[in-house]
């Protein structure tokens, strides 16, 4: 946290850290995103909701480089970074999370702290161990704190789905990127548990990280984020406060599917397939 | 200057039977995601089986196909119910390329043991004439070469859009599991499969042989050419090894005009230049989503 | 602390051993066993710490023990070279390996899995084909003989035995510094989960291809060596497509990705390649062998010796243990530096 933390002015709306401008992406004939825009300030905790399949991990998958727009632009900090590769866009501060979670499988769940601490080792010299005294600490503490430490000799591949859930969220805090995406982080997590991530992330953000959450638990989000953007078919149909978004119409005519497609669709949009 | 149309047309006859051989490594990889390295050897051991029927035998090398078709197609199935179909886990495509490389290795071993290492072809009153049609020489076994491949092609794609089964093996290609919910016994399909995969080798070892002297070692250089050929037409895609084959053979062709020596090496140049400009094979599809 | 001390006791031990064998097993046709042995726990190793830790199965490494072969016997043959000097010329056959592996690595690491593994066969024959046509630099199909070397006769082994134990030991003590160093991390993050990888900030072309051009150096040294301690290359015999797959079978049958696993692989496969091929006519019994071996670990071992062995006494320590009434869970204890230690073992 290096960054002046003094001139965090809340909802002040300087130049805002992440902007996506009209980014547009289809697969196939499926348009997953069309024009989507959204904005997130620097130390705020910002939430992008919509119905499945509105575009939300795509968008993701945009920012960080793990898909190509088709058209549109991503800056960070007024920076362009559009189409960068993953490696670069981590190094410029975006670290992520998966919605069907990514660990690294055949390695300990302490091997998979050390792998997403690894970019902070300056050492010239590449045999170095990794993670020295003090990583390995703070590794271990977070893991603790997600709940997980006793199984940080076990192979990654033994954790349960929630377990997964935790490891990927204590990591990318371990990466310590300057702003946190998490897509669901907490889908299939126990409700105290929730709890305790939501008090988490306001922790961080109150210490000036930024963070782009994700998540269908509505409960979690209006609570939790300073400011709300609504994704319906793949562009943003609202954005402000939670409660101002709560009351938003529009918002409602997208959950609840009214409009054309009100023959018994529950607001999934297109194959709807999760492909791993 | 007639080198040129007559290397052309020797490329395209010789390409069939390549495109043959290989439409069935690419079906293969296709249903099963499995690379079988063996194929090469695997046209090897049907090009003895033919050599031998008709040395010991003299049973004609095209007639012979009746019974090298459905013994090839025996092992090819008996491979897939030993090995194959015991593989499982992330690493199946790459763990399917060791396993068949050491079928083929077993099986190299085998045919030295009985056949000795000196090379050997296939007679036949076909295989050293031919017809002259407008100025180029057809060699006969090329046009039955040819003809085979024609045949076994319509034969495949009925069996694959007409039939039952084939449905079956399509929606197995697409997604195994939800193949499996439906009820397609999917072992069962993978056993045929690699059958017919293999199955095609016959004809092909039977050509093969009679248009060049082999030995237990030429495995090598036939998987060299066939996995480059699949390769660039996109794995798991017919119609792009078929193409690959007649492009790759008739390049060789034309090469071996002016190089001859260096002949070969067409193939892992296209292949590398190819793959440097899209890793998928000119006729593969991109890789799934990540999310 | 005991268990690493047994470690430590067992490794210096077997590396006295090999010091002293030749000088205990005088019987040349013995000692001959032992360098070839020890060319494929070199060879067997260095694959490893690519192919093993991140997961992209190479099956053209025999470019570089082809080149170091070639490189060795062209440079001895021009530059007029004979009895130990020769050796000298063997970190310049691992360079020239490293100096192959960047082009090939270049080009081959841009594609992932089976694509990767046919690439690198292809490539594989390029180099094959190279060796037969470029006849004034290879001597085409009748290759290169090496020059006679002049030792005395009682310990002419020994020398070629010292050299191949030097690369062995070397090419193992890199692998197993990578293992616990942070670019062994990343390169087995590579084989879990590359894109992951990317998005935490490892730069995956940079590592594949720093393992990549690390895990040539030995293998070129050992062809090199091999040449001058066989006395003939040819390009059948260099580039010898059974020779990445008897690396792979080492690999695989002591355990993938594991340090001691490609060593044990070899001390086992090794001997008892040369034990058949001594016994004539068993030449083509041994390739069918070899082959049904490698089907039977795959299938039935597939995480090889080491692996399994591990996950068995773990197990039956963890019963014993709790029989005492020990804590389930002991095992994952709390030290940051302990957890990695059970990863470490196999
Ligand atoms: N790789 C892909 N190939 C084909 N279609 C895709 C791909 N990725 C996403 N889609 C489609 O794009 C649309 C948006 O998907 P996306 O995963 O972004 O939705 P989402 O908002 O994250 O949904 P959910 O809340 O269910 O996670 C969907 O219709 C989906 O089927
Ligand atoms: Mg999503």
């Amino acid at each position: 946290m290096t960054m002046t933390e003094a001139a965090t002015a809340p909802s002040a709306s300087p130049a805002p850290l992440l902007r996506t401008e009209s980014v547009s992406k289809a697969f196939g004939g499926v348009q997953a995103l069309s024009g989507a825009s959204i904005e997130v300030g620097r130390g705020t905790i910002a939430g992008l909701i919509g119905p499945n399949g509105s575009g939300k991990t795509t968008l993701f998958n945009i920012i960080t480089g793990y898909a190509r727009a088709d058209s549109g632009q991503v800056y960070l900090d007024g920076r362009r970074i559009t189409n960068l590769p993953p490696e670069r866009v981590f190094s410029l501060g975006i670290g992520r999370t998966f919605q069907l979670t990514r660990i690294f499988p055949t390695m300990t769940v302490f091997e998979n702290m050390l792998i997403a601490g690894q970019h902070k080792e300056r050492s010239w010299n590449p045999l170095a161990r990794a993670g020295g005294a003090a990583s390995r600490r703070h590794a271990m503490e977070l893991l603790d704190f997600v709940g997980i430490a006793r199984h940080a000799g076990a192979l990654a591949q033994t954790l349960s789905y929630g377990q997964r859930k935790l490891l990927e969220l204590a990591y990318v805090l371990v990466a310590d990127p300057e702003i946190v995406l998490l897509d669901e982080p907490a889908g299939g997590v126990n409700p105290s548990l929730i709890n305790t991530i939501a008090g988490k992330i306001r922790e961080l953000n109150a210490a000036g990280k930024t963070f782009l959450i994700v998540e269908h638990n509505m409960d979690f989000v209006m609570g939790l984020c300073d400011r709300v953007m609504v994704l319906d078919y793949g562009s943003v149909i609202a954005a402000g406060p939670p409660a101002q978004v709560r009351a938003d119409p529009r918002v409602l005519d997208a959950y609840l599917g009214t409009g054309e497609d009100d023959d018994a669709q529950d607001g999934d949009r297109g194959a709807g397939h999760e492909g791993a | 200057m007639s080198q040129l149309p007559q290397a052309i047309t020797d490329g395209i006859l010789g390409g069939a039977v390549y495109a043959l051989m290989a439409a069935g490594l690419t079906l293969i990889f296709g249903v099963m995601d499995i690379i079988n390295i063996a194929q090469g050897i695997l046209v090897v051991l049907a090009a003895y089986l033919s050599y031998a029927l008709s040395v010991h035998l003299h049973i004609d090398p095209l007639l012979g196909l009746l019974i090298t078709v459905p013994a090839m197609f025996a092992v090819g199935a008996a491979i897939e119910w030993a090995f194959m179909r015991r593989l499982r886990g992330r690493e199946r495509t790459a763990m399917s390329l060791l396993v068949s490389y050491a079928v083929a290795v077993v099986i190299e071993g085998a045919l030295y043991q009985v056949f000795g290492a000196n090379d050997v072809a296939i007679q036949a009153p076909y295989v050293n004439s031919g017809v002259h049609v407008l100025g180029f020489d057809l060699p006969y076994i090329y046009l039955i070469g040819a003809g085979l491949a024609v045949v076994a092609f319509a034969a495949i794609y009925l069996l694959l859009y007409r039939t039952t089964f084939g449905r079956s093996v399509r929606a197995t290609m697409q997604d195994k599991v939800a193949a499996r919910l439906i009820g397609i016994n999917v072992n069962r399909v993978a056993a045929i499969t690699f059958g017919i995969g293999v199955g095609v080798t016959a004809a092909g070892g039977m050509v093969f042989g009679a248009t060049n002297a082999f030995s237990p070692n030429s495995g090598y250089d036939l998987i060299s050419r066939l996995l480059s050929i699949v390769i660039l037409g996109g794995l798991g895609s017919i119609g792009g090894a078929a193409a690959a084959a007649l492009f790759m053979v008739t390049a060789e062709e034309v090469v071996n005009i002016w190089q001859p020596v260096w002949a070969t090496a067409v193939y892992y140049a296209v292949l590398v230049i190819v793959l440097l400009v899209r890793p998928v094979g000119i006729f593969g599809k991109p890789e799934a989503r990540s999310s | 602390m005991i268990a690493s001390g047994l470690r430590f006791g067992g490794v210096a031990a077997l590396l006295a051993l090999g010091i002293v064998f030749p000088l205990v097993f005088t019987n040349p046709a013995v000692t001959s066993d032992a360098i070839y042995t020890l060319i494929f726990v070199a060879a067997a190793s260095a694959w490893n710490t690519f192919s093993g830790y991140s997961g992209y199965i190479s099956l053209g490494h025999a470019v570089f023990f082809g080149s170091g072969a070639y490189l060795t016997g062209i440079a001895t043959l021009d530059w007029g070279l004979t009895g130990s000097q020769v050796f000298l010329l063997l970190p310049l056959a691992g360079l020239v390996g490293a100096i192959i592996a960047v082009p090939f690595g270049l080009i081959a690491l841009r594609v992932r899995r089976h694509t990767f593994v046919v690439i690198t066969i292809a490539i594989f024959f390029i180099f094959q084909l190279m060796a037969y046509n470029l006849q004034s630099l290879t001597g085409g199909t009748s290759g290169l003989l090496a020059p006679t070397v002049n030792f005395a006769a009682a310990t002419y082994n020994n020398p070629f035995y010292y050299a191949a134990l030097v690369i062995a030991v070397a090419a193992v003590a890199v692998s197993w510094l990578i293992r616990r160093s942070r670019f062994g991390l990343q390169l087995r993050a590579i084989r879990d989960d590359e894109d992951r990888a990317r998005g935490l900030g490892v730069r995956t072309m940079r590592v594949k291809l720093g393992a990549f051009v690390i895990s040539a150096v030995p293998v070129a040294m050992v062809g090199g060596l091999s040449w001058y301690f066989t006395g003939l290359i040819d390009p059948s015999s260099g580039f010898d497509p059974l020779f990445d797959v008897a690396v792979a079978l080492m690999a695989f049958l002591g355990g993938l990705g594991t340090v001691a696993g490609p060593v044990l692989g070899a001390l086992i496969i090794e001997p008892a390649q040369q034990y058949f091929q001594g016994q004539v006519s068993a030449g083509y019994l041994f390739l069918m062998l070899y082959g049904a071996l490698f089907l039977v670990v795959i299938l039935v071992l597939p995480r090889g010796v080491i692996p399994t062995a591990a996950e068995q006494i773990g197990k039956w320590r963890d019963k014993r243990r709790e029989g005492d009434g020990g804590l389930a869970g002991h095992r994952l204890a709390a030290a940051g530096a302990a957890p990695d230690r059970a990863k470490e073992l196999a």
